[in-house]
């Protein structure tokens, strides 16, 4: 699938969360919650995807459910969203695992399979019977037939058909997720298995029924800032690709919110970089093969969970974030910090982040903007109390990262990167080869992004790759390289 | 009426983030699908999404005089086509 397909999915989870932002701002959250189904599907309103009405209703709620930031699986069926509005503003902490399911709204997909279809001609070169190693197929009147007991879905049949008659029927989000941790359980509708799970995303943005949700932490924000505290917000570098206005007009806008200052995820990515180069040298002067970024809260969890013997070779250098939440928590020890996130996985990283309050990502940002009626391209500009560099205002696009570790390095440390562009199935496998024979014959400093395209590609951005490429590029062009500006206090 | 037809995606905050930023593509495509017969840009918020709190239908784009309400790639070139084809 091409890097930020429009979905008509993403229109609905954003048009919940308007509604939402906007209950909470109004003079009676828990009852506009809980009319929020009823307000999208009036009476009378045409039924434009499920069955009926009733299944439209029922399948919003279970969204906004999500949009509360509970989780769907825990929820009882008959609570009230306005019970559960109030639960959400009385909950102290986000919950853990940040992907619910909706059953609701998963279709229930056929099992993944390999079909055969009334085009299969029975011709005499049967290469499918031929092909096939585990003598899954045999021809039946004068059609191929599989035998569903021995075929193992390996589609090398689905390959050689000169007629295209044999088809792989998959399971968008089994199909997507990259380490087996979402599958169909025993009533047919997908389950997530958390202990494998590493957070990517990639099921959220798979499934075409939109039924994998993000757990939101919009209304844990939103109270701290009607409370008065003083809230701060980190935004990531792929932020300046997402929204149509310039850099600084973007942090005015948050700013208009309610949040007391803005802070630069690249300033942090600017400690990594020097920390990471500084690393990359020691290791290799120590004779290590090769070194893995660590910045990608996706890959760090892939480690963690599927890929224990690369951990000697990733760095132990933190990520830009955990660097951001250090200083700002430094500068205002009261503060409330927030990470604006491209995906899911830094959700996990900032429950395991102490200085990371809470994580909202850029559909939440887009729809808070949306409620409150802001015009980013109006507002006024406002500049950023530490100015980060070009390279680190570039992390967020695939080669950024090893690029900005290799401005650092000395002449004598050559370093050859190798670029994972996106974690699949196929590029995990190569990981586990290079971690189990220690070595990398492609290069020595292996940059990992867990979505295709690097941050810019990740499943909670609102703008399409291109024009945010070309945005976050105008920006890194315009920024001071962090070449020969190399600050020492950390 | 003049000749050309015109259209004007909407990149106002609400028209972005409910859909108009995968409408971008048209500024490109439509230029070099229909020359210059087809005046395409896209602009500043066209307002249509603060009426009766209307931003569930966003994206807004308008051809000619007609508003496409909850636009597509799709629905933007169809409404191109029966313009041109009404000319």
């Amino acid at each position: 699938m091409a890097i930020n397909t429009p979905k008509q999915t993403s229109h609905l989870k954003r048009e919940i969360l308007v509604r939402l932002i906007k209950s909470f701002l109004s003079d009676n959250f828990e009852e506009n919650t809980r009319l929020i189904p009823f307000d999208m599907r009036p009476k009378g309103h045409e039924v434009p995807y499920r069955c009926c009405i009733y299944k439209e209703r029922a399948i919003l709620r279970d969204r906004a459910v999500a949009g509360l930031g509970l989780s769907i699986e825990e929820t009882d069926d008959s609570a009230l969203l306005s019970e559960l509005a109030q639960k959400a503003l009385e909950r102290k902490e986000p919950e853990e695992n940040p992907l619910t399911v909706l059953t609701t709204a998963c279709k229930g997909c056929v099992p993944a399979r390999i079909y055969v279809t009334d085009l299969c001609q029975g011709c005499v070169a049967r290469p499918c019977v031929n092909t096939c190693k585990f003598g899954a197929i045999s021809v039946i009147n004068g059609k191929s037939v599989i035998d569903p007991a021995k075929c193992k879905n390996c589609g090398m049949c689905a390959q050689v058909c000169p007629y295209q008659a044999i088809q792989k029927i998959i399971v968008p989000c089994e199909s997507a997720c990259p380490v087996g941790a979402i599958t169909k359980g025993d009533d047919g509708h997908a389950k997530i298995d958390f202990e494998k799970c590493i957070s990517c995303g990639k099921c959220v943005a798979a499934c075409p029924f939109g039924a994998v949700h993000e757990k939101s932490q919009i209304i844990d924000v939103l109270k701290h800032i009607k409370a008065g505290k003083k809230v701060i917000a980190m935004v990531a570098p792929a932020i300046m690709g997402q929204l149509p206005c310039s850099p600084k007009q973007l942090k005015e806008a948050i700013q208009e919110l309610g949040f007391a200052d803005v802070y630069e995820v690249a300033q942090g990515a600017d400690v990594t970089t020097k920390t990471e180069a500084a690393e990359f040298e020691e290791r290799l002067l120590h004779g290590a093969e090769f070194m893995t970024t660590s910045c990608c809260a996706g890959y760090n969890e892939l480690v963690d969970k599927h890929i224990p013997e690369m951990k000697p070779f990733r760095s132990d250098t933190k990520t830009p974030l955990y660097y951001t939440a250090e200083i700002v928590k430094k500068e205002h020890p009261d503060a409330i910090t927030v990470f604006f996130s491209p995906c899911v996985a830094k959700r996990r990283e900032a429950l395991q982040t102490p200085t990371v309050d809470y994580v909202l990502n850029y559909e939440e940002l887009g729809a808070w903007f949306v409620a409150l009626n802001i015009q980013v391209a109006e507002c006024g500009e406002s500049s950023f109390k530490t100015e980060a560099s070009a390279e680190g205002r570039n992390y967020c696009v695939t080669g950024g990262v090893a690029k900005a570790v290799q401005t650092l390095l000395p002449e004598e440390i050559p370093a050859h990167p190798v670029l994972i562009d996106g974690l699949n199935k196929q590029s995990i496998r190569d990981l586990k080869k290079y971690a189990k024979n220690g070595m990398c014959d492609l290069g020595n400093l292996i940059e990992v992004m867990a979505c295709q395209g690097g941050c810019l590609g990740g499943n909670a951005t609102v703008n399409a790759y291109k024009p945010a490429l070309k945005q976050v590029t105008n920006y890194v062009n315009e920024s001071e390289s962090i070449k020969g500006n190399v600050k020492t206090e950390n | 009426m003049s000749e050309k037809v015109s259209v004007k995606v909407c990149l106002g905050t609400t028209c972005f983030v409910m859909g108009s930023a995968n409408l971008q593509e048209l500024i490109e495509t439509v230029p070099a699908k229909y020359g210059d017969k087809v005046e395409v840009s896209g602009v500043p918020c066209l307002g249509l999404c603060s009426i009766d709190w209307e931003f569930s239908k966003a994206p807004y784009v308008k051809v000619d005089d007609d508003v496409i309400k909850e636009a597509t790639v799709e629905k933007v070139l169809k409404a191109i086509d029966e313009k041109l084809a009404a000319k």
